[in-house]
């Protein structure tokens, strides 16, 4: 029987606040080191900590998201243990009583080899607030550490799902919906290299049907490529040891990027005891209606909800994914759509194809695009009423990328408007029909595979600028006779 | 002048009788004079107190005098003072000059009070009888062969002595309380919440609460107005309107209903002590006050749970004397780990050591439940009987210590004799109602016995009134040591 592949994640994401979670120091990121910590970051004698209420709200905002049940009154804890890096000595969290309780996220497992694409449903267990702590620097200073306390107190929603992922790919999948879905609701700047969204996998493997496996906790992974690779050794590491007789011991490892490969970090032996008990300084957090429902209000409309509104509109479920893998990419459909209206399937086209391909191709996010959606919309706007045709528009988009200006400029200054009149397709139509008779004879005599010669002819004539649906029309009729 | 009101010294200075600086300088001489037989300071810095006291002079004489504008007052060093040595009575903040005020000291700098000094006290407040300072014993005034109490015990010693106006304390189980009782002074420990525990160091969180000591309820009053009052950086700080605490002083007692818990009347109250608090009792009848016997059945527990839930608290407070960020680090260490060893072990003492040590026990895997947990539940239980107490009477009346001042080493060897001591007053602290001792005579070694006046929770005003009409009729609080 085959091993089955066991995966809960925990993503610390770290809140787009201005200051701490507990004090009023700037979160901002790369600072000279320690000039954000104030007296409470530096655990001063006597100093208190108050809760930042726009991390409540963002905390409140991720539940909202994901259909969770709010706490209505929830705990701070303190988590106990000793790190130079941990001034207090332990870490304000929560622990019995988070504030946000069960919820769920869908994600799309994308197609591999044979394998086609897939929607799964993904429950998470809880998210409860928490502070960072800051860093410890070992390098420079000559057999001392440096610690910088920027960082500590910077807060943190840590969201834990339950052991639903099955595979590594489903796991990168949910990782990426989840950060896209903090970015869209606007609690986390999404930036992975500086750390504001890191994940823990916790992985397992056992034979369907028979209990869990006992699982290794891969900590702080903190790209999509290393969460893929980690979970994919760590696997094969549990499957071979088990399979040559072994057992697997809990355990915490992190994961080399240079060697590809898990080493244990701490075992179950040497777990600490974090001795959590509530913290005394705060009071518990009351979450009222009202105020549920103020943060649901400034909530925008989520991914999930507009690819159903864009499959309504005709969009496959695959471009209504793309369209939705931001909220910038979102927007810019939904605002280059408002100009062109009805041209839903022509709008995402364009900005799956050509918008992306060239965004690629210079390394570009969305939001860095050089021409806006309502300049976008200008040429899909001339498609539609047929001022352009297809590959006029083309043209128009990759001057506009070069150089900026708008549509109907550009349209008019190149001389790419398309020949719509009928009286002056006719005429060419005519002139060609005149000028090939042999060519004609044939094609009345049935060689069909002539027709594509004769439009050729009579678009290089026009400049290529024959409206081709109106130009094939009248070339059929008159090669008819 | 040492042994005027704090009103009368407001009016003093406020006619330019006597001008701050000399009033300072006074104290300082009397320090200077005193202070090496009762070691009740640890911090005397005649340098700032002096500035401080001519600022206070040009404000006075600018005609923009608070009430306690120019007073020198002693701070216990446990408030953290912007340039001050900050000590917490402990090796480990040996060196830890602050360099922010807490929200207290604020309040007390606004009010243009001079700060005299940092007064000793037990390690982290840690302690009733002053003895488990890093700085040395406080001796009583009243006889310096006997503890002053604690852990407000150099406040309590500097007042009673006549070495500051009046000063802070800070009460956890009974350490503003007890020490005043011993040394023969008055000292209020406000409701939970009323003064801000924003730069206090934190001892049990959930327990700490300042208050005033001083030589009169009135005196106490005046303090309070400065103290007391909402603070946004103490979450646990409550929103109340700013109060006069000493606007119902002079109402008349007729019609007080005084309760008296069975439970304190029974055994382990010295006889000396429950004749001196039965004879205030009587003084109150006096008065035109009336007396119900409550109960308070659990009340016998406070002391158990109390050493559960503040070492617990404490544990986790104290871990941030790592020696990482300021005070003591380890002078020699191998590695990080000995580092930390080495600094605790050496920069706390023993007293401290062993409440550490019981609050990581309490919150271990496997213990929390039936320590920690259970406390959390009695001390609910504790709580609710002076809920129902209140409903037969306005304020609860007893002793504050089970015996007077007792000898310095006498119960060094037994921590539970020690802890016994602050059996009357630990209650209080669970519920977090506001507790005050003021003298009502003298027992055995004609040292000062302690009224205890519980009241109920915001009471504050009708206690001092309660206090200051016993302090109008009779005259034990202003009895003095011989120096």
């Amino acid at each position: 029987m085959q091993w089955e592949i066991v995966i809960g994640l925990e993503v610390h994401a770290q809140l787009s606040t201005n200051s701490k979670i507990f004090s009023g120091a700037s979160t901002a990121f790369g600072a000279e080191p320690n000039t954000q910590a104030d007296a409470v970051s530096l655990a001063l004698p006597g100093v208190l900590p108050v809760l930042n209420k726009g991390a409540v709200e963002r905390a409140i905002k991720f539940g909202l998201a994901t259909g969770a049940h709010i706490a209505p009154r929830s705990v701070f804890a303190r988590k106990n243990y000793f790190y130079p890096d941990l001034p207090k000595g332990y870490q304000i969290s929560q622990m019995d009583l988070p504030v946000v309780g069960q919820g769920q996220l869908t994600i799309q497992v994308p197609a591999q080899g044979k394998q086609p694409a897939y929607e799964k449903v993904v429950r998470l267990t809880r998210a409860h607030l928490e502070e960072d702590a800051g860093k410890s620097l070992h390098e420079d200073f000559h057999g001392m550490s440096g610690i910088d306390l920027n960082r500590a107190g910077t807060p943190l929603l840590e969201i834990v799902s339950e052991p639903d992922m099955r595979s590594a790919a489903e796991a990168v999948a949910y990782a990426k919906a989840l950060h896209t879905l903090v970015q869209w609701i606007g609690i986390c700047d999404g930036n992975m290299q500086e750390g504001s969204f890191r994940c823990d996998a916790n992985v397992s493997v056992h034979k369907p049907g028979t209990p869990f496996g006992t699982r290794r906790e891969i900590k702080n992974l903190n790209s999509f490529r290393f969460l893929e690779q980690a979970i994919n050794y760590e696997v094969q590491h549990q499957i071979a040891t088990l399979e040559d007789g072994g057992s697997i011991q809990q355990a915490t490892v992190l994961f080399d990027p240079d060697t590809g490969e898990t080493r244990v970090m701490r075992t179950k032996e040497d777990a600490h005891d974090y001795r959590y008990f509530p913290d005394p300084d705060l009071l518990p957090l009351e979450i009222s209606e009202e105020w549920k429902q103020q943060v649901a209000a400034t909530l925008p409309e989520l991914p999930h909800t507009k690819q159903a509104r864009y499959q309504e509109q005709g969009l496959s479920a695959y471009d209504a994914s793309v369209l939705t893998s931001s909220r910038a990419m979102a927007d810019f459909f939904e605002a280059a759509l408002a100009e062109a209206p009805g041209q839903t399937k022509m709008c995402a086209n364009w900005i799956i194809g050509e918008v992306s391909a060239q965004l690629n191709r210079d390394n570009l996010d969305i939001a860095q695009c050089p021409i806006t959606a309502s300049q976008l919309g200008g040429i899909l706007k001339r498609i539609a009423d047929g001022t352009v045709s297809n590959s006029g528009a083309k043209e128009v988009f990759r001057i506009m990328w070069a150089e900026g200006g708008d549509a109907d400029a550009i349209i008019e200054a190149k001389g790419l408007k398309q020949v719509s009149d009928s009286g002056a397709i006719e005429k060419i139509v005519d002139e060609i029909i005149a000028a090939n008779t042999d060519k004609v004879a044939e094609y009345r005599s049935g060689k069909d595979k002539l027709f594509g010669f004769f439009v050729g002819l009579a678009m290089k004539a026009s400049k290529g600028q024959a409206n081709p649906a109106q130009l094939n029309e009248v070339l059929k009729k008159k090669l008819a006779g | 002048m040492i042994n005027s009101s704090l009103k009368q010294l407001s009016v003093a200075l406020a006619a330019r009788k006597i001008s701050s600086v000399e009033l300072t300088q006074l104290y300082l001489d009397r320090i200077a004079q005193h202070n090496p037989a009762l070691n009740a300071y640890i911090t005397v810095n005649p340098e700032m107190s002096l500035a401080q006291a001519k600022a206070a002079d040009a404000r006075i004489a600018a005609g923009q005098a608070d009430t306690l504008t120019g007073i020198p007052f002693a701070q216990k060093d446990i408030f953290c003072a912007k340039g001050w040595l900050t000590t917490c009575g402990s090796k480990m903040l040996h060196n830890f000059v602050s360099p922010y005020d807490a929200h207290v000291i604020s309040q007390f700098n606004e009010a243009g009070a001079v700060n005299l000094g940092k007064t000793n006290m037990d390690e982290f407040a840690m302690g009733s009888s002053n003895e488990t300072s890093y700085y040395g014993p406080v001796k009583n005034p009243w006889d310096t062969q006997r503890v002053p109490g604690g852990s407000s015990g150099g406040t309590a010693a500097a007042v009673a002595a006549r070495l500051c106006a009046a000063a802070t304390g800070t009460d956890t189980g009974g350490s503003i309380r007890q020490p005043a009782a011993l040394c023969g002074i008055s000292g209020l420990k406000p409701t939970y919440g009323v003064c801000s525990r924003y730069g206090m160091i934190a001892f049990a969180s959930s327990l700490d609460q300042a208050g005033p000591m001083g030589r009169s309820a009135e005196d106490l009053a005046l303090m309070m107005n400065v103290m007391a009052g909402y603070d946004e950086r103490d979450s646990t700080s409550l929103q109340r309107a700013k109060e006069d605490y000493a606007r119902d002083l002079n109402k008349p007692l007729t019609g007080l209903r005084i309760g008296l818990p069975k439970e304190f009347f029974a055994e382990g109250m010295g006889s000396d002590v429950a004749k001196a608090v039965e004879a205030a009792i009587a003084e109150y009848k006096k008065l035109g006050a009336t007396v119900v016997e409550i109960s308070l059945p659990n009340s016998k527990l406070s002391v158990p749970v109390y050493y559960v839930l503040a070492p617990a608290e404490a544990s986790s407070n104290l871990s941030r004397f790592d020696g990482v960020r300021y005070g003591y680090r380890a002078p020699e260490y191998a590695d990080l780990t000995d580092m930390y060893e080495k600094s605790r072990a050496q920069g706390f003492g023993a007293e401290v050591k062993r409440r550490i040590m019981i609050g990581t026990y309490v919150l271990s895997h496997g213990y929390y439940d039936a320590y920690y947990i259970k406390a959390q539940r009695i001390r609910r239980l504790i709580a609710q009987d002076f809920v129902e107490a209140f409903k037969q009477c306005d304020v609860i009346m007893g002793p504050t210590s089970p015996s007077t001042a007792f000898k310095l080493g006498e119960k060094g060897d037994d921590p539970v004799q020690m802890y016994l001591s602050d059996i009357y007053t630990i209650a209080v602290n669970l519920a977090g109602l506001p507790g005050m001792s003021i003298p009502c005579g003298f027992g055995d070694n004609n040292m000062p016995v302690g009224l205890q006046i519980i009241g109920n929770y915001f009471e504050e005003a009708r206690m001092l009134n309660v206090a200051h009409q016993y302090q109008l009729a009779t005259d034990w609080h202003s009895r003095a040591p011989q120096p």
